[in-house]
């Protein structure tokens, strides 16, 4: 009997949206990651969550991270290690850049290729950086797998059967598919467990070859003695591809423009709370029959 | 060939708002482009689609009926829509921006690398220079939707696949009937010639869809609040509001995100959008992203203590005072002169 189980979770680096400043964006229409703060992607973070419970369930079960991105994308790995994943690749470099959904989605696929038996791969629904929710579905058309969308909940790993609740947007779904398989998690799933004491001393110093050699010299020896501080970096040599699917030219959507988002002011009518005010206006809203 | 194909979404034999309203636009789109529209029904049972869709302008409706199309699981309803697609060669295909056209478009895009944009609020058609190839390209899709949050919006066209593919959330565009007596073609595919048996793998164990309770789209008069109303106390404020008006609750995100609302309630871009003849704004802000899904209304009042939340900017009518002298007044008001 096989006694692995090899799950991938699909995680991403993502400009935190909710502090967009002006620099944003480059010229090309792409997106200036540098200018901006860097979090995990809130719903990789449910599907690593679901991704490390299953590891608790299965008998030699483990958990891998694949990320895409420039070299600081390393501290989605670490920060997956901290909460129980077992390692990590970050896969990178500047072939990559300027890909769309479809891009990505053939890099990370030939990344999974490279992992030889996987599986489970899950993800989350949707990065908040484009909120396209089209990686999951296309890495598992990519590797000819099935994929189950909006999970919840993987509820059962068993005879080579995955069962999953799936919240849609209007009501649940529960259901049955062969593995290996694709799973995207949806934000209303658990949340992810906060950073373990231990492991994150363990891990403190866990990083990908270009970190290790910035740190300078002296630190060779602490990353052949404790091997499990090596993350993986895979450029583009590293897997198995054709370079017309990458980057810009495997992306089939192009930018035409970027606006910044502007609202024409209309004149308003200012009104305070007095009594005679709130009712002057009810009575106009009624008169003109816009309520009543 | 080189039609515009629409995906519709079939519950129980009935086709979906989101797809109606797709196919307003994909009328409006075909007659701009000289070409024809099409659309594509998959499931079970689709006897009275036709009798649905028709009055939208559809000139032809591929039915793939079949027991095993329903309910929907990803690799079937994939395998038609690629298969056919490549039969028909359409050059735009439209699909909802919901938990099924999010779940197969991308999958059918990857299968003809075909670009496809989600969630786009407008859909036009124009022309784009390739500056760098020095190409210009003729009658595109102008996919453009929302990026970063809301703070830019982004126009993205696909030069050289086919066909264009965009999703579109249900509420974004309208649904408009073109003519009640339009006659279209029905064409039966035989479902086994474009789905592999080998595609039927996802078993479907249970299954619970409600009607949503909230209806915010078809609502006359919205009143929405947003994280300045506090407390679930002073939002159920909202709820009396909006019993007595006859009107329907809405949120803001950042409401919602505060468990103050429901999901269902949001409006904005990740949300529903709304137009009605009145929207109350009750402690909402106004980020970017909450004023493009509801800026088209009739009338909007804003109430809120802050005189320059950024929502005032576009308000008819600004009442500067907290929520909770306000709205009791509103209903105290109503009440008095209503009748």
């Amino acid at each position: 009997m096989n006694m692995s189980f090899n799950i991938v979770v699909l995680a991403k680096q993502v400009p935190d949206t909710r502090n967009v400043g002006k620099d944003a964006m480059k010229a090309d229409g792409t997106v200036n990651r540098a200018a901006l703060p860097a979090i995990f992607n809130p719903e990789d973070l449910n599907a690593l969550e679901q991704a490390l419970r299953l590891k608790e369930k299965i008998a030699g079960a483990t958990v891998t991270v694949l990320t895409m991105g420039p070299a600081r994308a390393a501290e989605i790995v670490r920060e997956s290690l901290y909460r129980g994943a077992d390692g990590g690749v970050v896969l990178s470099g500047r072939e990559f850049a300027g890909s769309d959904t479809l891009a990505t989605s053939y890099a990370l696929s030939c990344a999974i290729r490279k992992m030889g038996r996987v599986d489970l791969i899950v993800c989350g629904r949707q990065a908040i950086d484009g909120d396209t929710a089209q990686v999951g579905p296309q890495v598992a058309e990519k590797l000819g797998l099935p994929q189950i969308t909006y999970a919840e909940e993987i509820m059962d790993v068993a005879d080579g059967k995955i069962t999953v609740k799936r919240r849609l947007e209007r009501g649940i779904e529960v259901v049955r598919g062969p593995l290996p398989m694709l799973v995207t998690v949806n934000g209303s799933a658990a949340p992810c467990r906060p950073r373990h004491a231990k492991l994150t001393l363990k891990y403190k110093r866990a990083a990908i070859p270009s970190e290790q050699a910035e740190a300078g010299a002296g630190h060779e020896d602490l990353y052949t003695a404790r091997p499990y501080l090596n993350i993986g970096e895979w450029g583009v040599a590293d897997i198995d591809h054709e370079a017309r699917w990458l980057g810009l030219s495997g992306s089939p959507t192009k930018v035409k423009q970027i606006e910044s988002v502007v609202f024409t002011a209309k004149e308003s009518k200012r009104l305070s709370p007095a009594d005679q005010e709130i009712e002057d206006l009810v009575k106009e809203l009624i008169a003109n029959h816009t309520i009543g | 060939m080189h039609n515009i194909i629409v995906y519709l979404e079939i519950e129980g034999g009935i086709v979906g708002d989101v797809s109606l309203e797709l196919l307003t636009k994909g009328r409006s789109l075909a007659d701009r482009l000289g070409c024809k529209l099409e659309a594509v029904a998959a499931g079970y049972q689709l006897d009275n689609v036709g009798a649905q869709v028709f009055p939208y302008g559809v000139d032809t409706l591929y039915v793939a009926d079949d027991r095993r199309m329903e309910p929907y699981t990803s690799l079937p309803h994939t395998s038609l829509l690629v298969n056919l697609f490549k039969e028909l060669q359409p050059q735009i295909a439209l699909m909802g921006a919901t938990s099924v056209g999010r779940d197969l478009g991308p999958r059918v895009s990857s299968s003809l690398f075909s670009g496809l944009t989600a969630d786009c609020t407008s859909l036009e058609i124009g022309d784009y220079e390739d500056k760098k190839a020095g190409k210009t390209y003729h009658d595109l899709l102008y996919q453009i939707r929302p990026a970063f949050g809301g703070n830019i919006v982004a126009t993205i066209v696909n030069p050289e696949c086919r066909p264009q593919m965009a999703t579109v959330r249900e509420g974004v565009m309208k649904k408009e009937i073109k003519d009640a007596a339009y006659k279209g073609e029905t064409v039966r595919l035989d479902v086994g010639k474009y789905v592999p048996d080998t595609d039927f793998v996802i078993e479907v164990i249970e299954r619970h869809m409600e009607q949503s309770k909230v209806d915010l789209k078809s609502a006359p008069i919205i009143v929405a609040g947003g994280y300045g109303m506090g407390t679930a106390e002073n939002f159920q404020m909202l709820y009396e509001l909006a019993g007595v008006l006859g009107a329907e609750v809405g949120a803001s995100r950042a409401a919602v995100d505060a468990g103050l609302a429901e999901h269902e309630r949001q409006i904005g871009q990740t949300g529903t959008t709304v137009r009605p003849k009145l929207y109350i704004a009750c402690g909402i802000s106004g980020q970017i992203q909450h004023i493009a899904g509801m800026q088209e209304s009739s009338m909007i009042i804003s109430i809120n203590s802050d005189p320059h939340a950024p929502i005032n900017t576009i308000a008819d009518y600004v009442i500067t005072g907290t929520v909770e002298e306000v709205i009791p007044k509103l209903i105290k008001y109503y009440k008095k002169n209503s009748k």
